[in-house]
């Protein structure tokens, strides 16, 4: 791994140990009050906020997960090299698109 | 395969303070072989080692030089865990009297219990591992204060003396057969911290990548196994932490 690569995953750690408590707070919350999928979305229609909180959330797990796996697959099934580290770019594009695109459908819905 | 305690060497042992026989498994190539050796006061494992190659299995291979705790070289597997078997006493680890010797994991066997520790010093050459003294020598001495932040990193780590028993007990190395280990990564951060040395581009270069310090999950078992209390896990945290920068410094400099 190199040092920026290194340094991507610790400082992406550092904000999903924020955005992740956020995130499961906020899940108690809406499950304890009782809030309908309807009233969940209508907090969340039209709200830059928390758009941009998981904007946030998805771009740090993006970049955070496939550094992580690509360390996992190299030392436990060998896997090496440029197929792996595109492998892993790709994952990361996956893991921003389909993310980016569930926060954007709970701002637009 | 076991050999039986010869009766004579045993009654030699008995008239010499024997009390009772150890029960040494030795692993040899893909087996396991049995002996019996009479049980001693303060015997190290090394004695075992000695005692079974002279007085019952003149074949068995193993490495040993001062017997002292200088050299390093009598590392083995002890009930599985990396020790040095001169300072190992028998009691200590084998309160039952069972033994399981088996040579140093994460390097190629001689034979028996003699490892080659070729790719292990390899390891120090590619983590730049030696001192740079540069192009130009310098016109007088470098003081180096004893109590300097430097030469404080430095004494941490500046005691090894190569005997393996940390590249045997990291799992980095097991899983990544290129990463450069405890030991190098242990040099290269006292050489970094060498005010005098003028090869630290190069050698943080060296020491960062998939084979360098950036691979280490901190599990310290090299921390935990070190036969001299060293603790190179800290040495390659701060590695982690300079090559961090030198790669941010070149990075806003390229942007």
């Amino acid at each position: 791994m190199s040092p920026l690569l290194y340094l991507a995953q610790r400082g992406t750690a550092a904000i999903l140990a924020l955005t992740v408590l956020v995130h499961l707070g906020t899940i108690l919350y809406a499950v304890r009050g009782g809030l309908t999928a309807g009233e969940i979305l209508g907090r969340t229609q039209g709200n830059v906020g928390v758009l941009l909180f998981y904007a946030v959330f998805v771009l740090a797990a993006a970049i955070h997960a496939p550094i992580g796996l690509r360390s996992v697959l190299r030392e436990w099934t060998g896997w090496r090299g440029r197929s792996l580290d595109l492998a892993m770019i790709g994952l990361s594009a996956l893991l921003a698109g389909l993310g980016l695109r569930a926060a954007l459908a709970v701002y637009w819905a | 395969m076991t050999a039986p305690v010869d009766p004579a060497a045993a009654a030699k042992g008995a008239a010499k303070g024997a009390t009772g026989a150890l029960r040494v498994r030795v692993r040899r190539g893909d087996g396991v072989q049995d002996y019996a050796v009479p049980r001693r006061a303060n015997q190290t494992v090394l004695d075992v080692v000695t005692e079974i190659q002279r007085e019952q299995d003149p074949t068995l291979a193993y490495r040993f030089a001062c017997r002292v705790g200088m050299c390093g070289s009598c590392g083995m597997t002890v009930n599985g865990r990396p020790r040095w078997t001169c300072r190992t006493r028998v009691a200590a680890v084998a309160p039952d009297g069972d033994l399981l010797l088996e040579p140093l994991r994460n390097l190629p066997v001689v034979k028996d219990l003699a490892v080659d520790m070729e790719p292990f010093f390899e390891k120090w050459r590619r983590a730049h591992g030696y001192f740079e003294p540069g192009e130009n020598p310098p016109d007088d001495f470098v003081a180096v204060p004893p109590d300097s932040p430097e030469r404080q990193e430095v004494d941490a780590g500046i005691e090894c003396i190569n005997c393996g028993v940390c590249y045997s007990a990291c799992d980095l190395v097991s899983w990544n057969p290129d990463y450069l280990g405890p030991a190098a990564l242990n040099r290269a951060w006292t050489l970094v911290n060498d005010v005098r040395d003028r090869g630290q581009a190069a050698r943080l270069d060296a020491v960062a990548g998939d084979a360098g310090c950036h691979s280490c999950h901190s599990h310290m078992s090299c921390t935990e196994h070190c036969p001299k209390a060293l603790s190179p896990t800290f040495a390659i945290a701060g590695l982690k932490r300079e090559t961090g920068k030198a790669a941010l410094r070149r990075f806003w400099r390229r942007g």
